[in-house]
């Protein structure tokens, strides 16, 4: 045991300095969500709507439109799109507060902000996660943020087993019905103040299995504070959208576009 | 791929078929159900023969009430109740006779689960779950219970059941390899690959060679970074916290690596019906390995020289061969208790029958956790250098070729992933389209075994038992 705590001290740290000063967010290569530039689309052209596994891309007066919280980052649009309208980005920190922000077409009102302050949490926030029916690549990358690398602890953000001692409820997958009543009871079991976070396409919008045995997302069962799409969405997209949760980062992406760094 | 060899029964030659094939010391794999020509519902039971590079199948009539097979393949004692459940074929004689996929409990319907009764005056219930402490995966667990001594554990794991089966019904092939990608996220590449081979297989084409080699790549790194994070997690179980956090920050690099040869860390979007979607970006990957291989090295030197690592593992949660066969044991927990069996050897696909590719079986008799540790370590240094040989073997070309699913075609593919036997069975309808996809996946498998090295055990060896099975839930639960 000593040895172990030896060979720990003389490696050293493995953190990245990233987010709070200059170092790597460690998301190298990775491909992100498709960019629309829908004036390049052709008439008539359906192309990419045909393609989408989600349904994530629709037409409004002959004018594709994407909804970002339906994307599950497949690239097929991306390689089936004859103009380039679609094109391929690293685009990836997709996190808000706001689920119309996802969609270049508004089609719902703006949803009003959970009113209460966040103010107190801003460099101490507990979260508790359920997995309401992933895939587990959303659990794979939430137990990633412990690793080294990211070494969440560092940024104030802790997971905690208890929900009473939780300010925020991380939920990934799109809700099947058996884990309806274990989720709601975890959250009743939260102390407020209290925020819900969907995280990653599934538990924003039902992602590729709405409809059976699950829900199409999280949205129809509790309110929703924090949504982060993405299949799954990368450790360091967590960081950024916990982060602005908190109001220590900027939110990047406003009426469906990304503005990227 | 070899074509599967299928064969007719009726209900009732099926039993002296089982016991033929066991007397013959063949292996049964799977059972599911297909729709036949006439729109009725047909079983399919899977097994393997010795030296056969494909796999047999048996076709039998379901509109009747069938013989259960569990008596003599207990293993088919699970997939028997699945096809109950959702397709109300009837076994006679199963001596399970309840749900496996968990009925839904909300307000609506009432909990089906059977939990044995065990009382006495100091026997305690615990229900643990589905919510459980740290970031993990949702499941249920009923424990029996005397003081330290486990006498009896129940796992409910369906309750993230997301009929994920059915829902590549009606689906075209193409979009079917993305839903593939998403039955369990840390094996993506595998199912993409059983996937993408079952298609193959029924439209009767064969990949570029340049695809088969790099399908090696991917699928051995898929290997490398979940055995890593298995090493550092079980580490973790066993309170070596400098070992947990070195072991999955060795994932961690490898997950990064992923990221920059193919674009995902979870090396998705690549692997498609016909051969690849994308050519990988492979300068530099050797090179990268290399600088892996010390650290990695270093890294299980240095577990081995814990002797409180070794005395956590060796003897815990013990699985008698026997055991491992009868009830379907698979991938490193089966070699781990002395099972022979891989299916890059046993039905070689991709590129694996390729010797220059020097792959080697691991191999254990000891059936504990440290042999199951033992297995994938040994796996680790395998894939590296399977990745590397297989990138100086890749030659240039194409990376695909057009691959339609033919109309009532029917076909199957399988990868051993990082976990076992994975195999995806597809049936095409009259327009092309997916008709039933059928997944056998590894931790269906495991999840049945597990249960027999926790009961008589004891509270304290749980989590490191369970964490030295490297199981998934959404696999199982699919």
């Amino acid at each position: 045991m000593a040895l172990w705590t030896l060979i720990g001290l003389v490696e050293g740290s493995a953190s990245t300095k990233w987010p709070l000063g200059d170092g790597p967010d460690g998301q190298e290569g990775v491909l992100g969500m498709p960019r629309l530039d829908a004036a390049k689309c052709e008439a008539g052209c359906t192309s990419c709507i045909n393609a989408c596994p989600t349904g994530a891309i629709g037409l409004n007066a002959a004018e594709a439109t994407l909804d970002y919280g339906r994307c599950i980052v497949c690239q097929r649009c991306v390689e089936t799109c004859p103009t380039g309208a679609l094109s391929e980005s690293h685009d990836w920190a997709f996190g808000t507060r706001n689920r119309d922000a996802l969609r270049t077409a508004r089609t719902m009102p703006a949803t009003a902000e959970s009113a209460v302050s966040r103010r107190g949490f801003r460099r101490s926030l507990h979260i508790r996660h359920v997995d309401a029916g992933s895939c587990n690549g959303c659990e794979s990358e939430l137990q990633a943020l412990n690793n080294p690398f990211y070494n969440l602890h560092r940024l104030g953000i802790f997971f905690t087993p208890s929900p009473r001692f939780a300010d925020l409820l991380l939920v990934t997958g799109p809700i099947t019905k058996a884990m309806l009543e274990p989720l709601r009871r975890t959250w009743e079991a939260m102390p407020e103040p209290r925020w819900v976070m969907a995280y990653g396409t599934c538990a924003v919008s039902g992602g590729i299995a709405p409809g059976g045995p699950c829900l199409t997302g999280l949205d129809e069962v509790l309110p929703v504070d924090l949504y982060l799409p993405g299949c799954p969405p990368n450790p360091a997209a967590i960081i950024e959208a916990l982060l602005m949760f908190l109001d220590r980062r900027p939110a990047q992406v406003e009426q469906g576009h990304f503005d990227g760094r | 791929m070899t074509p599967i060899v299928k064969q007719g029964l009726n209900a009732g030659q099926l039993l002296a078929a089982a016991q033929e094939l066991c007397d013959q010391g063949g292996r049964m794999i799977m059972l599911y159900t297909a729709p036949d020509d006439d729109g009725g519902i047909t079983l399919r039971y899977v097994a393997s023969r010795q030296g056969m590079v494909g796999f047999e199948a048996w076709v039998v009539p379901a509109d009747r009430p069938v013989p259960s097979l569990a008596a003599i393949w207990p293993l088919l004692s699970w997939y028997e109740r699945e096809s109950t459940d959702h397709r109300g074929v009837t076994f006679t004689d199963q001596p399970e006779p309840w749900p496996l996929i968990q009925p839904l409990r909300d307000a609506e319907s009432a909990d089906l689960r059977r939990i044995p009764e065990i009382a006495g005056e100091d026997v305690q219930i615990l229900p643990f779950g589905p919510v459980r402490a740290g970031v993990v995966e949702s499941a249920e667990f009923t424990f029996f219970y005397v003081g330290e001594a486990i006498l009896h554990y129940v796992p409910h794991l369906f309750l993230k059941h997301r009929g994920m089966e059915d829902r590549f019904v009606g689906c075209d092939s193409e979009t079917g390899a993305i839903l593939a990608e998403r039955v369990s996220g840390v094996g993506s590449a595998a199912h993409a690959l059983a996937y993408a081979q079952a298609i193959e297989a029924a439209a009767g084409i064969s990949v570029p060679d340049r695809a088969r080699y790099q399908r090696v790549i991917v699928a051995e790194l898929e290997r490398l970074y979940n055995h890593l994070y298995y090493l550092g997690h079980l580490a973790d179980t066993t309170t070596l916290k400098v070992g947990h956090a070195e072991g999955v920050l060795l994932a961690e690099r490898v997950k990064q690596i992923n990221a920059r040869v193919t674009g995902s860390r979870f090396l998705r979007s690549v692997i498609a019906p016909g051969g690849l979607r994308r050519v990988l970006r492979t300068d530099g990957l050797a090179e990268a390995l290399d600088g892996l291989r010390g650290p990695i090295r270093r890294y299980i030197a240095r577990l081995d020289a814990s002797e409180s690592y070794f005395d956590r593992l060796s003897t815990t949660g013990l699985l008698p061969r026997e055991v491992a066969f009868d009830q379907g044991a698979t991938g490193p927990v089966g070699r781990a208790s002395g099972l022979d069996r891989d299916l890059r050897r046993d039905h070689a696909y991709a590129a694996y029958d390729d010797s220059d590719i020097a792959l080697k079986i691991a191999g254990h008799g000891d059936g504990d956790a440290h042999a199951r540790a033992r297995v994938r370590i040994d796996e680790i240094d395998n894939a590296i250098t399977m990745i590397q040989r297989a990138l100086a073997l890749t030659p240039e070309g194409e990376i695909r070729v057009p691959c339609s699913l033919p109309p009532s075609a029917e076909g199957m593919g399988w990868a051993e992933s990082p976990r076992g036997t994975l195999i995806y069975a597809v049936h095409a309808d009259a327009g092309g389209n997916l008709a039933r996809v059928k997944i056998k996946s590894p931790s269906f498998s495991n999840w049945r075994v597990f249960p027999y090295t926790v009961h008589d055990t004891n509270m304290m060896d749980y989590a490191i038992n369970e964490a030295s099975f490297g199981l998934t839930i959404a696999g199982c639960a699919r």
